[in-house]
Formats: C-alpha cells, structure tokens, sequence
C-alpha cells in the first residue's frame, strides 16, 4: 500500500519550552478512510496544518504522496497542497465575497492539476461544480449563483465539502467538519463525504472529539495514543 | 493565470466591503483632481497666453509695470493706469524700424464686454496662435465712424447679427450705469473665433473712441456731449488726443532691444515698452510661487488620499484573517497573500486616479466657459496627455508600495495562523 501521509519522529512546538506534537509514527494509506480522535486542544489542528505544509515541524518528517515536506521549498510545498489536498473546516469554510460556484472553483485557480482533473471529468469546471453539488445534494440550478451568506450552516459545509473534492485531491483533511451540524445531518454528511472520497480514489482523514462518528471509518486512531505529549497542556 | 486570478479575488474582496471601497476610490479620486487639476488649468493658462500673441516684437504703453501693461493691453485683464498722447504714438510711429504698429484704445464696455478702439491696421497686422490673422466671418470691417466688429464670444454671449445697434457704456465694469447712450453703434462685421481675448472684444475705430467721448473730458456726461449728435460729430475732427497702447511689429528682430530702450527713455512722457514673451516669462516667474505651492498642497491631498487606502487595508486586516487561512488551505501560497493585498491597493488607487481624471476632465469641459467669463483664462485647449497616464502609474506604485505594509503584516499571519482560524 502506498502511504498518502507519513508521519515519522515529528516533533513541534509553537514556543519553545512547550511543545504540543511529538509522534513517533502516523500513516495514511491510500484510499483509507481515518477517523482520528482527540480532545479540544490536543494539538490535532496543529497536525493538520503540519500535514497539510502550511506550518513546519521542528524535527521529524512529513511526508505527502512520498514526497518530504520538510525539505520541499515553500513554493513547491504550496503547489503540492493545492494540487494533492482539499480541506474543509469546523465552520465558516467560504469565502464571503465569492458565489457558491467561485468557492467550489478556488481550488482550481491555484492547481492547474486539479483544473485538469475537473475538466476531465465534469466537461468544464462550472459542470463539475454542478455535478459535485448534485451529489451532495444541492442540485437546483440556483445554488450557483447564491450568496454564501444566504446558505444555512449544513449547506455550507457541503459547498465546502465540494470544493474539497473538486479536482480529485489525494487526500481530503476535514477539521471536526460536523460539529455544529445536529445528529441527523451529521451522520448524512460523513456518508456522503465518504462516498464521494471513494468515488474519485481520495483518502480522508476525519479528525473530531466526538467518539459516535468513529463506527463509519476504516482505520480509527486516538491522538492521546500516539502524541507523546500529554493533552494537560492545552 | 495566477496573478489574474489572484487580481479578480483582490477585486472582488475590496467590492465585498463595498462602501469602504468606494469611500477610499473617492477620496483617492479626490485627490488626484486637484493634483492633476492645479498642473493642468496653470498649464491651460501659460498655454493660451503664449498663443495669444504672437509675431509682435513689442507692446507700449504708459509706464507702470510690465506685467500690468501686457495683461490691460494684450488680455484685457486689469485696467490700464495713463494713457500715451497721439503725438508721441505718431513719433513712435514713424521709426524707420518699424514695420507696422497697431494703436489701442481701452477703457469703455458693452455689457461688460471690452471695447477696443483701434485702426485697420489691427485685422492686418495681429497674428496669434501659429501667425494665425484675424478674420471677419460675417459682415464687414468697420468703415462708419459708429461701426463696430464684434469678437466670436460678443456676437454668441449677446446673439447680436451683423445690422443690430449697440449701445457702449463708459467704464469696464459689467454693470455700468453711463451709457453712450447717443451714439449707438451698428455691427458692421463679426470676427471667426480665435480663441483669444478677441473673441471678448468690441472693435472700433480710434474715431469712434473720440466720437462718443466729446463732451466727456472729464469723465462724466457735460452739456456739450448733449449737443454733440452722432451726425454733428461725424464733421468734427475726430483726431484721437491720446491712446492706451500699442502693438508695434519690427522690420528686423534684432533692432528690438534698441528700440525698447529708447521708447523706455522717451523724454516727452515716461513711457514702458515691453516685449512680450520676456513680460509672459516674469507673468509665470510670479505666477510660479503660487502655483508650486498649490502644487505641494495637492501632492500631500494625494498622499493622503493613499494613507486612505492603507488605512482601509490595515484595518481590514483581522476580520480577513479566516478568508486568508481559507485561501491558504485551497491552495494559496504566503506570497499569494502577499499579491493579493499589494493588487488590492493597486486596484483602488488605479480606479480612484481614473476616478479622479474623469470628474477634472468632465468639470472642465463643463466649468471652461464660466472660468473663461469670469478670468478670461481659456482651458478649452486643456487634453489629457502623458502627464496624466504618469500621475495614475505614481498614484498606483506609491498604493503599492504603502500596501507591502499591511500585506507584510498579512504575510506574517498566514505563516503563524497555519490552517487554523482564528476569530
């Protein structure tokens, strides 16, 4: 199995005397499925920015589709996240000034990979975009041209969910993606996140405190299990 | 692709926060309408002065300061101080020198246009603009003693036709309570416009200026100016006593500087002779303080109109601090923030100079006519050139170069906020 994420001996702290990460070995396999569990403050976001190029390790290695963040130059750790990552947050994932089509897009105006994979398989990115919120299940011919302000928080997070996806990345990172959506609307939005993950070959890696979602995930890992540093220091 | 895509986000995120970006176009638009304002009506100015006369060698008068002679006498602007007796201008007249002269006669108004009395030799010898001559386009000439030729904007302002009477009143101001009312004129011929203080005058004979004066010696209406009808004065010796000023054109261009020292020198009666382009060049050296100092106060409104733009960014700043770690997660690299904010700045100054070019251009072409009535300073000949295409690129890159601060500070936040939002 090819390894989307791995992690080895990283090590990071925000200021010097306290660091928050320090985990030995952490692996994503292609296609999989990772449901990963922590606490509030038990520096999962921090992971995430790591994983995801934007923040830097002290020491250890990261490394995304075999390739070492550590020792790729800033620049071509920018065009390696926007063209092998979608992300989606908590909430308050859209940019306000942009339609709900422009948000879908943002990852193809700085991925010409993603462009391309888009445009293979909706015809042009506008039919992909229409196409990704069909699946999940914004389909009326309106949405596109809507306001983000105007849409409720569940629609929201399926828009962001579609910009995620668009352009088939390798890996989708979602940040405790469900927390402010109710029980009913959780579990629909991480079959439908799944679904889609699998249907264009993307592993995701769900992080959230909330144990109940775990059941639908290949592989669940609890973060207070492999960072070595202990969770009291939040 | 990139920087295009990254200039429409910066577009579209400045036109999000809509009122603070149209408040900072204006204020920009402002500024750049006075800069460009000032450079361009100073400009307007030194322009159709230069034009207004052109291939005299000197301009005489009584003597005061050479400023003030070419402004009353040339421009119609001011008023003259003494008059030359028609001896002396006869003397001067007859200077081997002298290729032709031109006599004025100032001091009257027709609704507060200017009345100048003068001879043939005016149409003839004037030349303004690129050796342009004056030309009559309808009518005549003045031949009658009560002949008058009106100037393009006289005919226009007023909606008189060749045939119609006049009537000129005693003194320049636009409201004049002694009319010569007597002796009305008839308009003999109209002028084709010049784009000169022409356009703004009255052209009679020096005979004329005699005619309706007699009986007016005093400066006021006397017994005799009541008997003195227009047909008893047509027999009269209309000899003029005195003149204002006068236009003298020269042989060869060398005899000039002699020629002005000895009418400088005349013994007879003090006298000014002044070549015009010399008396223009100390106009603007006066002109000049003024008009750098204008300058300076329009470049700080500028700068200050920039400091708009800065300030609107900065502050702006941490409510978009979530938009930045969003851009960033889709894809968008530190330096991406970066540009985005630099265009930011850039775009809005760029729409606030254009902003600003467009309200001078439109107030001119509305506001010249007013400005030439009241100043009888003609801007219609102000176009936009290099100069302006040069303000918009300096407005641009200064908004640039101030907005490496906030995108410096934008920069920082996206490498410390990581994939984290923080409210």
């Amino acid at each position: 199995m090819v390894a989307v994420v791995e992690v080895t001996k990283l090590v990071f702290a925000w200021t010097k005397e306290s660091p928050v990460i320090d985990i030995a070995k952490f692996r994503v396999d292609a296609g999989e499925r990772v449901f990963l569990r922590g606490p509030s403050g038990s520096g999962k976001s921090t992971l995430l920015s790591i994983v995801a190029g934007v923040v830097a390790p002290d020491s250890g290695s990261v490394s995304l589709l075999g390739q070492d963040l550590t020792r790729l130059s800033p620049g071509k750790r920018d065009a390696l996240r926007a063209d092998a990552l979608g992300v989606i947050f908590q909430l308050f994932n859209l940019v306000p000034y942009l339609t709900v089509a422009e948000n879908i897009a943002l990852p193809c105006r700085f991925s010409s990979a993603r462009r391309v994979r888009a445009i293979a398989r909706g015809g042009s990115i506008e039919q992909e975009t229409r196409r990704l919120l069909g699946r999940l299940g914004l389909g009326e011919a309106a949405m596109l041209r809507r306001k983000v302000g105007e849409l409720s928080v569940g629609q929201q997070q399926r828009v962001a969910a579609a910009r995620a996806l668009v352009g088939s990345p390798s890996l989708i990172i979602a940040d405790e993606p469900t927390s402010a959506l109710d029980s009913d609307a959780r579990a629909a939005f991480i079959d439908l996140l799944s679904e889609e993950c699998a249907a264009v070959g993307a592993s995701l890696l769900f992080v959230s405190h909330d144990r109940s979602l775990a059941a639908s995930f290949d592989r669940q890992i609890d973060l207070s299990d492999i960072n070595r540093v202990p969770t009291a220091a939040a | 692709m990139r920087i295009g895509s990254v200039l429409s986000l910066a577009l579209k995120s400045a036109f999000n926060r809509k009122a603070t970006a149209l408040l900072t176009i204006l204020a920009v638009a402002v500024s750049v309408m006075l800069y460009v304002g000032v450079e361009r009506v100073r400009q307007g100015a030194q322009e159709s002065f230069e034009r207004t006369v052109s291939g005299a060698d000197l301009v005489v008068g009584a003597r005061s300061g050479p400023i003030n002679l070419i402004l009353y006498s040339i421009f119609h602007i001011g008023d003259p101080t003494n008059n030359v007796t028609w001896e002396t201008y006869q003397d001067i007249a007859q200077r081997p020198e002298i290729a032709w002269i031109i006599p004025l006669s100032l001091g009257d108004s027709h609704q507060g246009f200017r009345v100048v009395g003068t001879e043939l030799s005016f149409f003839e010898h004037y030349r303004f603009g690129d050796d342009a001559r004056v030309e009559i386009d309808k009518g005549e000439l003045f031949a009658d003693v009560f002949d008058a030729v009106l100037g393009a904007d006289v005919a226009q302002a007023l909606q008189y036709k060749v045939g119609d009477h006049i009537v000129l009143s005693h003194g320049v101001g636009s409201v004049s309570f002694t009319d010569h009312a007597d002796k009305p004129f008839v308009v003999s011929g109209i002028l084709k416009r010049t784009g000169t203080p022409v356009d703004r005058a009255v052209h009679v004979s020096l005979e004329a200026i005699t005619a309706i004066h007699i009986g007016w010696e005093s400066g006021a209406k006397t017994a005799l100016a009541r008997v003195a009808t227009a047909d008893r004065v047509r027999q009269m010796d209309l000899t003029p006593h005195d003149i204002t000023a006068m236009i003298i054109g020269l042989k060869s261009r060398p005899s000039v500087l002699r020629l002005q020292r000895d009418i400088s020198s005349y013994a007879e009666e003090p006298l000014l002779a002044v070549i015009p382009g010399v008396a223009l060049s100390q106009l603007w050296d006066v002109i000049g303080i003024v008009e750098r100092l204008l300058s300076a106060i329009s470049a700080c409104v500028v700068a200050v109109g920039l400091v708009v733009i800065l300030v609107t960014i900065l502050t702006s700043l941490n409510e978009r601090r979530r938009e930045m770690a969003i851009l960033r997660s889709v894809g968008a690299s530190p330096a991406d923030i970066f540009l985005l904010l630099v265009m930011e700045a850039a775009a809005l100054a760029f729409l606030g100079a254009l902003t600003g070019l467009a309200l001078l251009y439109g107030a001119l072409v509305l506001l010249a006519p007013l400005i030439l009535s009241t100043t009888g300073v003609p801007l219609s000949s102000v176009r936009p050139d290099m100069f302006d295409v040069a303000v918009v690129a300096a407005v641009v890159a200064s908004a640039a170069a101030l907005a490496l601060i906030p995108a410096w500070r934008a920069f920082r936040n996206s490498l410390a906020d990581g994939l984290s939002i923080r409210i």
